[in-house]
């Protein structure tokens, strides 16, 4: 069975990103960027099902930028056997992202796609669920917990009033969640490995797929601050506060 | 032109999540009709015909519904879809799960978490964790939308008398099986729409101190919400998390406790109208954003807090 994960170049969650002054986006010049961290958790899925026997082959596919490479690696290092970068320095949407998707799973026929449930870029929570579409496949979105058995997967989902489980037929879409797994650190020695895992190259052209955005972003905003609060010196004083200040209480 | 609200339900009634979509939905500025889908959701469709405003409600009512799987719910809206200038429906879990899926068949991309309609075109959503606000406008003919519940106020339960319409199923392409759900049983109000939330983070140490939350929490007639840290210790269940990738809660009161403030929590919280902060450490960033600070250790905290409310309600 052959697994494909989708990683996606992020700006590192531990960021503070800054909007930029003209308003045309958020300034990422010299921002440390990582692997989008449900893609992380994707990437440990995929490699415990090889651990395991249920999987043959672990391929992670990013649409990004030359340095989108790099985000490969990362997932080479982690225990992925090879990787495909689609070439583009265009900002690829979720639907354009899933259509190139298409194009890759037509080739390499995976059983299996895991995807993250959300870019904490864009926060978009689509990309999973269109390729599933697009494929006529079944999808599991927010999955928590993953089981193979005979040409089924078996997956538990984090919903609003709890958890979910379902079966969906195979080949399948899930897409991860934070407590599906913990994500290892890739050791120096795979690290090391990882160089020579072979990463093949493609555009977007040659997958004749078609990436036009289909949203213009008219302009991009800080959010409304807060105003800065006060220090209260005891728990009377706080609830105090609570009822004859902001009126929230009693 | 006209909207389909998809609507969040539980059989008997309608979510509050649906009542807020509606406004969003109105918002586009067409008639909105409400499409209420599940097995046995009679008593929603006639809750979603008395929505102030609303124009139609179609029910689609049958068994392959019943656990709002994704697949067959999405072909079913793909196939009233023709009728629509937009769909929308609440950003919840099952919104969540299906939208993109109808987006990608109706050949659009969806607008995800939408905080404001600007015109039947243009909406504002929040990026990076709400770290920034991107004003976008769609070339789609058709727009797929998922509305961010806090950011739009209820429309009216009652004033609406619209047709129940019943529509056809559309068929089940049997790619997926309901198997079991695990859902958390409480008497407290719902997150998402408590006017009063109590949260706990990792400084709880365990899921055995969360009662002490708890009854701070009840004296105020508040919902129980967490830290993803805490919900990844085990201390509290998966639905309680509040963040970027969790809940999105704007009470009229939010107390995070022993939560240290990363931005992925404040993402989930920072619209509530008054923020308190109990933290024994006073450069924790949860205090930037917090109108009411407390450096104190919240195992001392906590317990006087339910003392002291104890006097005033
Ligand atoms: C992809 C991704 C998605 C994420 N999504 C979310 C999300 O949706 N929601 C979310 O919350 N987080 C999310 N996070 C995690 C986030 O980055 C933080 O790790 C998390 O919010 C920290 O939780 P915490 O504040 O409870 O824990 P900590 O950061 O460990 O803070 C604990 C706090 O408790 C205080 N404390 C300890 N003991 C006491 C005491 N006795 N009395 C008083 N105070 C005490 C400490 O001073 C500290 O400030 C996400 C992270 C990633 C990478
Ligand atoms: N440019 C990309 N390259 C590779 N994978 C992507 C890309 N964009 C999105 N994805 C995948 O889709 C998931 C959800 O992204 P999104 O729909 O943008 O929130 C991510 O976690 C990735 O697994």
């Amino acid at each position: 069975m052959k697994v494909l994960v989708p990683v996606k170049r992020v700006v590192d969650y531990n960021v503070k990103i800054r909007v930029k002054s003209d308003k045309t986006g958020v300034d990422l010049a010299n921002v440390k960027m990582s692997m989008n961290p449900f893609d992380e958790i994707s990437v440990e899925e995929a490699v415990r099902l090889k651990e395991a026997g249920v999987a043959t082959e672990v391929i992670a596919v990013s649409v990004g930028p030359q340095q989108a490479q790099e985000t490969i690696r990362t997932a080479l290092a982690m225990g992925a056997d090879r990787g495909i970068l689609v070439k583009t320095d265009a900002e690829v949407e979720p639907l354009g992202v899933a259509k190139i998707l298409k194009e890759l799973v037509g080739a390499e026929s995976p059983d299996l796609v895991i995807a993250g449930k959300q870019a904490i870029d864009d926060d978009s929570n689509q990309t999973g669920q269109m390729l599933a579409a697009l494929l006529g496949w079944s999808q599991a979105t927010f999955a928590s917990e993953l089981e193979i058995a005979d040409g089924k997967a078996k997956v538990t989902r984090e919903i609003d009033g709890g958890l979910q489980t379902i079966e969906v037929s195979m080949p399948a879409v899930v897409t991860a969640d934070l407590r599906l797994n913990e994500p290892r650190y890739a050791s120096l020695p795979n690290i090391m490995k990882a160089k020579k895992k072979p990463i093949d190259e493609k555009t977007v052209e040659e997958l004749g797929v078609d990436i036009a955005p289909r949203l213009t972003v008219l302009e991009v905003t800080e959010p409304a601050a807060r105003e800065a609060g006060v220090k209260v010196e005891t728990v009377a004083e706080l609830v105090d506060k609570l009822k004859n200040e902001a009126g929230v209480i009693g | 032109m006209t909207t389909l609200l998809i609507a969040d339900h539980h059989g008997d009634g309608l979510n509050d999540s649906t009542l807020k979509a509606f406004s969003a939905a109105k918002a586009l500025g067409g008639d909105v009709h409400v499409l209420v889908n599940g097995s046995g959701c009679q008593g929603a469709a006639d809750a979603a015909a008395k929505i102030d405003g609303c124009g139609k409600v179609l029910l689609a009512d049958d068994a392959i519904y019943a656990n709002r799987l994704a697949e067959p719910k999405a072909d079913l809206i793909v196939s009233l879809a023709g009728d629509y200038d937009a769909i929308v429906a609440p950003a919840t879990t099952s919104g969540k799960n299906v939208m993109p899926r109808v987006a990608a068949l109706l050949d659009v991309m969806q607008i995800s978490e939408v905080v404001a309609v600007e015109s039947a075109d243009t909406f504002v959503r929040p990026i990076y964790a709400g770290n920034a606000m991107a004003k976008v406008q769609s070339a789609d003919p058709k727009k797929v939308i998922t509305v961010r519940t806090t950011a739009f106020p209820a429309t009216a339960a009652e004033g609406g008398s619209a047709s129940v319409e019943a529509v056809a199923a559309a068929g089940d392409p049997g790619l997926s099986t309901f198997i079991g759900e695990e859902l958390s049983k409480s008497e407290r109000p719902e997150l998402t729409s408590a006017k009063i939330v109590v949260s706990g983070g990792r400084g709880m140490q365990s899921g055995d101190n969360f009662p002490m939350l708890e009854k701070v929490a009840d004296l105020l007639g508040a919902g129980v919400g967490a830290s993803r840290a805490a919900v990844d210790a085990g201390f509290v269940p998966n639905d309680y998390q509040v963040g970027q990738t969790g809940k999105v809660v704007a009470p009229e009161l939010y107390i995070a406790v022993g939560i240290s403030g990363a931005i992925q929590h404040l993402a989930g919280m920072k619209d509530s109208k008054v923020i308190v902060a109990i933290n024994k450490d006073e450069e924790a960033p949860i205090f930037s954003v917090a109108d009411y600070g407390l450096v104190a250790d919240l195992f001392n905290a906590v317990p006087e807090l339910e003392e002291e409310l104890k006097k005033v309600l």
